[in-house]
């Protein structure tokens, strides 16, 4: 047992209370402010008004900008699934010379700051692909997306690969079946739930990304973290991005109940 | 049966031959991720340093391919700059040492004082501000400190008035986007060290206090140090959170590389150089304590 006097364990408590309003009391404030009559953020609030709510509906250029993010997320979850499985599959299965340097080159654009991977990306297709007749225009977007998404499904299929038990597959080819048929049958299955959760996390990190963003998204073409930068940037017309914030919080509910099913079912499991 | 005999007459040539020759599976796994991450990625960054090289024609502002270290000596020697780059590294550092220094009580709480029920709460309340989105962030952090704002309202009975946007409002936006990254796993280190060491401890008649300092502390390390790994290079990194919470005084490394990347691309191209560098720089130094191995 830890044994901490009476003071330092209300101090501790102290220290959760304040990380915990830290965390949540800007939070509510985004969603009470959706509802302020004020279109600038003042506390506190001066009127109800649900005005911000309508407009944010019927706004075209938000439900555009939702659809945009929901292209690349998933192109770049596609592109994202499929090399980063390859790659899990290759490093936890074979020791081969420049193991690290693939992990490495996995892990780095994520690693490295996001206004360099975006101003490297925007150079190459501005300045070498544009002047050689090659226009990536949207697909940049989903090409830059997939390179940072990688790493995601990599360490998911990674980390359940290594707890898996390789003899499975060794029995399936014993017994005849081809490659395919084992990675279909007896491979895949086992892997599922890491695939889908890299999946997930992949989607989930292209949908939130801006700097990147801001550097490779085609003249004209906003994303919905782009539509809500530029409603940051004229703070004065900033009150439908209180709305869409509200919605963006509310919705982080999901992710969080899945994984929390997630692990429950797999602890059931064991 | 049907299948398992159709299964067994069927010839898998392609089966064989993979099964046969190990470097054939290696090379099939590995060929489309690498070619992707070096030939789009690697090759972009390499292009981005070259153009570093590069200078800018004085009359037609084009840039011009050549060799000149000019853009590196600006960069070292233009004092705003070097400012900058401190201030960048300063924020960075403070960001990581201000979650440390609030994950490591927030951990034993969980761990060792909260009942399952609590522990089970905190836990899920910490995780769920990760999915609330970056900007969402941004701009919870913007509402709660600006003039009019939640905070200086809170505050002015007792005659404080809050940072405003600064770099104070940098330093604890940038904590409130990356704090998570150190809690999780400092909680999860704490939860995994063993009871009778801390039986041990109390019984050789360390107070609470001590244990902390001489038990838990070192075992923390690890778990601290790849939090900060999070902490520190996506604080160095960034420049959107400067840009909305920190007024005129706060700009950061990525500031001047954005915005650059259109007036002067070989100038933005040589400041890339310095984040990547305090990344991998802090990177090899982490990677000595071994504590990368676990993340």
């Amino acid at each position: 047992m830890l044994r901490l006097t009476r003071g330092t364990r209300i101090a501790f408590g102290i220290v959760v209370a304040i990380v915990l309003l830290f965390m949540y009391v800007p939070l509510f404030l985004v969603i009470i402010n959706s509802f302020n009559i004020a279109p600038i953020a003042s506390w506190p609030i001066t009127g109800f008004t649900l005005d911000w709510w309508v407009r944010a509906f019927q706004n075209e250029a938000l439900w555009t900008a939702v659809t945009n993010s929901a292209i690349v997320a998933a192109g770049a979850m596609v592109i994202a699934l499929v090399l980063g499985t390859l790659a899990a599959f290759a490093l936890q299965r074979y020791d081969f010379f420049g193991k690290h340097t693939v992990n490495l080159l996995i892990v780095l654009p994520i690693a490295l700051p996001g206004v360099v991977t975006g101003v490297a990306f925007s150079n190459s297709f501005n300045n070498v692909l544009e002047p050689a007749g090659i226009q990536v225009g949207y697909f940049g977007m989903i090409i830059a997306h997939a390179t940072f998404c990688i790493v995601m499904v990599f360490n998911n299929v990674f980390a359940r690969l290594r707890r898996m038990n390789p003899s499975m597959q060794e029995a399936s080819m014993d017994l005849g079946a081809s490659l395919w048929q084992t990675f279909r049958l007896v491979t895949f299955p086992q892997f599922r739930t890491a695939f889908v959760a890299g999946g997930l996390l992949a989607f989930a990190l292209s949908f939130d990304e801006i700097v990147v963003t801001i550097f490779t998204a085609p003249a004209g073409v906003e994303t919905l973290p782009l539509w809500m930068f530029n409603q940051m940037a004229r703070p004065n017309e900033a009150t439908q991005v209180n709305v869409i914030a509200t919605v963006l919080i509310l919705l982080s509910f999901i992710p969080v109940y899945v994984s929390q099913r997630l692990t429950r079912a797999e602890e059931e499991e064991r | 049966m049907t299948t398992t005999t159709t299964t067994a007459r069927t010839s898998k040539p392609l089966s064989t031959l993979l099964y046969r020759h190990r470097w054939m599976r290696l090379v099939g796994l590995l060929s489309l991720p690498l070619t992707w991450l070096i030939g789009l990625y690697i090759v972009s960054l390499a292009l981005l340093l070259v153009t570093a090289f590069w200078y800018i024609d004085a009359f037609t502002s084009k840039v011009i391919p050549g060799f000149t270290l000019d853009n590196f000596v600006l960069v070292f020697s233009e004092p705003a700059y070097i400012t900058t780059s401190l201030r960048t590294l300063g924020v960075a550092l403070a960001v990581t040492l201000l979650s440390a220094v609030f994950a490591v009580p927030l951990g034993i709480f969980m761990a060792k004082l909260a009942s399952p029920w609590l522990r089970a709460v905190l836990a899920v309340a910490i995780t769920l501000p990760l999915w609330a989105g970056y900007l969402v962030k941004i701009l919870a952090m913007r509402i709660t400190f600006t003039e009019e704002g939640f905070f200086n309202w809170l505050m002015a009975p007792f005659g404080i008035t809050g940072p405003g946007f600064s770099i104070v409002t940098v330093v604890l936006t940038l904590t409130y986007l990356w704090f998570p990254y150190m809690a999780l796993p400092v909680y999860t280190a704490i939860r995994q060290i063993p009871v009778n060491l801390f039986d041990a401890s109390s019984d050789l008649g360390a107070h609470g206090f001590t244990t902390i300092r001489t038990v838990v502390l070192p075992l923390l390390w690890p778990a601290l140090i790849a939090g900060s790994v999070f902490t520190f290079s996506l604080s160095l990194g960034d420049y959107i959170v400067a840009r909305f919470v920190g007024g005129a005084n706060a700009q950061m490394i990525g500031s001047i590389i954005a915005s650059n990347i259109n007036l002067n691309p070989p100038v933005a191209a040589a400041f890339s150089v310095i984040p990547i560098a305090f990344v991998v720089i802090y990177l090899l130094v982490t990677r000595r304590t071994g504590a990368l191995e676990r993340m």
